[in-house]
């Protein structure tokens, strides 16, 4: 299949938080400073690469050849909570810069269900390791992309006269939509 | 506590959609219609009473740092049971519920109710709590799958109620998930504050 | 009962038991759901087949062949009345819907026409490219049908590629993918017409 195709497709026309809602909880969570946003970006895309190559092996040499594939969700998880933890030990040791800036993000990752959701979405799209790892990376661009885009929006929202009962949540779902909706688009790109 | 308000807190005042904006991803992936909003909610609800049975029978035999990824693995198992029973009983709901059935995993009510309060407290509350917080859940979804269900096809479970040629497209599509619920919120937050 | 302490030995040997008996337990009900699951998936297949052919009784061997290189197989079933061959369902696919694949399971009856088509599975927009499972099926709409038409008496690509098929509102690649898919199921009945004797692949 075509790089491109996957790339586009990912970034832009299904674009994991706006089109395909997975990713939810950090998108409206740590979005209303553009710092922390481009912090967790940076946290999932590491996690979302690493757990996607890692269940592709798990799915591919374990479950599959033992025909035990119905135990995909709990291996999975299983896998990225302790990959979490993993990278957590690994960064404070090797890097404390980089602990420093993605350190209070990684705990929130085992229950991203980005994470999981592509983990289980290269398996399903029948992709291959080499499309997988694209289509991580794609995806967490695409994450990346609109946690950034909705932390600058919602730093100017701050200074607007929003109606009261509109204020916090609400309007920022429906900014959301608005954003869904600029998204839209690119329906057709591919 | 008394066991009526600890099962009727999930409806409004505790309630995981509007009040705790917990489990945001499946409420709004999944809400394209009431019916599917009902699958969700009601399988959220399983998994919520009995991984909260589960933990709150075992939260003594549990040594304090593995209790969240035992605690995972325990939802995840009735995750999976879920997604087996509903492959062979209700294939087409699976179908249009997808990817969002193993993400009941991650969805933050279940893990949040297991570690806040199934893990302290005794086996009947917990049982009551999982179930009045799930169908708090489920009537989250049930609302906003009606609402957009209504606007976006012009029908409520199914049942045509006006002609197609007049609904707004827009509703049952990614943006009306965030548009309505960004409404509904403001709405159930007016009427706690009266 | 006081909390077991966090000692190493208890901390493995606590994961290693509740890892143990969840898979345990998922080993047990995925052995109870396996008969249904295969029967559900086996009710709603030959639901599709009954939909898209006209009458028949019987339905003899399916079989699977390639529809291309390096594609997935397709899926014959031909379906007979009182022993003479009526039509053959097709279970044919399409990668390229608008979020990927489409499975669809097509009938083709004696005449080489389509008798019908049934949707079984697709990640389309809801509202939108979603409508394919009735907007080709409508006989007040000529310009849309696909029922009685096949790839050699029609242009079965959509009227903006100048085609003869009318698209979806507002969902050209959807139409463009459902399309593909019945046409990769006509272009093998009639490359397997020979192999199987009765079928007439005109």
């Amino acid at each position: 299949m075509n790089y491109l195709v996957i790339i586009i497709g990912a970034v832009l026309v299904n674009n994991i938080v706006l089109m395909q809602f997975l990713g939810i909880c950090p998108f409206l969570g740590v979005s209303k400073r553009l710092s922390t946003a481009i912090g967790m970006t940076g946290a999932v895309a590491f996690v979302m690469v690493l757990a996607t190559i890692v269940t592709y092996l798990i799915q591919k040499y374990v479950l599959d050849s033992l025909g035990l594939a119905f135990l995909q969700t709990i291996a999975f998880i299983l896998v990225i909570a302790s990959l979490v933890q993993l990278v957590e030990i690994i960064l404070k040791k090797v890097s404390p810069a980089l602990y420093q800036a993605l350190g209070i993000f990684l705990p929130l990752i085992t229950t991203n269900c980005a994470i999981l959701g592509v983990a289980i979405l290269t398996i399903q799209k029948e992709f291959n390791l080499l499309e997988g790892v694209v289509y991580a990376i794609a995806n967490a661009v695409g994450f990346g992309l609109a946690l950034v885009l909705f932390a600058g929006i919602r730093e100017h929202l701050d200074l607007q006269d929003v109606p009261k009962g509109l204020k916090g949540t609400p309007i920022a779902l429906i900014t959301a939509g608005i954003l869904a909706m600029a998204f839209m688009g690119f329906s057709g790109l591919v | 506590m008394n066991q009526w308000k600890n099962f009727s807190k999930g409806f409004i005042k505790e309630n995981p959609v509007f009040v705790l904006l917990l489990g945001m991803c499946p409420t709004l992936g999944v809400t394209s219609s009431a019916i599917n909003g009902l699958g969700m909610g009601l399988a959220t609800t399983f998994v919520l009473l009995m991984s909260n049975i589960v933990v709150s029978l075992v939260k003594n035999l549990i040594p304090e740092k593995v209790r969240i990824p035992s605690f995972i693995v325990i939802i995840a198992a009735f995750v999976t049971i879920v997604q087996l029973a509903m492959q062979a009983y209700l294939p087409s709901l699976y179908k249009s519920l997808g990817l969002f059935i193993p993400l009941i995993v991650v969805n933050c009510i279940v893990l949040g109710r297991a570690e806040a309060f199934a893990s302290k407290n005794t086996l009947v509350s917990s049982a009551i709590d999982g179930v009045g917080i799930g169908l708090g859940f489920s009537f989250a979804l049930v609302l906003l799958g009606s609402i957009r269900e209504i606007l976006g096809s012009g029908k409520i479970f199914n049942i045509t109620l006006y002609s197609e040629n007049y609904v707004t497209l827009l509703f049952v599509l990614a943006p009306g998930a965030f548009i309505v619920l960004g409404y509904l919120i403001a709405i159930i937050n007016r009427i706690k504050k009266n | 009962m006081a909390k077991r302490e966090s000692t190493f030995i208890n901390m493995v040997v606590t994961l290693f038991l509740v890892t143990g008996i969840a898979a345990a337990g998922l080993g047990f009900v995925y052995d109870l759901t396996k008969g249904p699951i295969e029967v559900a998936r086996l009710k709603a297949q030959s639901e599709a087949i009954k939909q898209v052919l006209p009458e028949f009784d019987t339905l003899g061997t399916s079989f699977k062949t390639l529809a291309e290189e390096g594609g997935d197989s397709l899926e014959f079933f031909p379906a007979y009345k009182n022993g003479r061959l009526v039509g053959t369902a097709v279970q044919t696919y399409t990668k390229k819907g608008f979020n990927g694949f489409i499975s669809i399971m097509a009938g083709i009856d004696e005449a080489g026409n389509f008798s019908g088509y049934s949707v079984l599975e697709h990640e389309e927009t809801p509202g939108l490219g979603s409508k394919m499972d009735v907007w080709f099926n409508n006989p007040e709409k000529p310009k849309q049908f696909v029922i009685g038409k096949n790839p050699n008496n029609t242009n079965f690509t959509v009227s903006k590629d100048g085609g003869d098929i009318d698209a979806i509102t507002a969902s050209t690649i959807s139409s463009r993918a459902f399309l593909d898919a019945l046409t990769r199921a006509y272009s093998s009945y009639e490359k397997n017409s020979d192999a199987t004797s009765g079928l007439t692949g005109n």
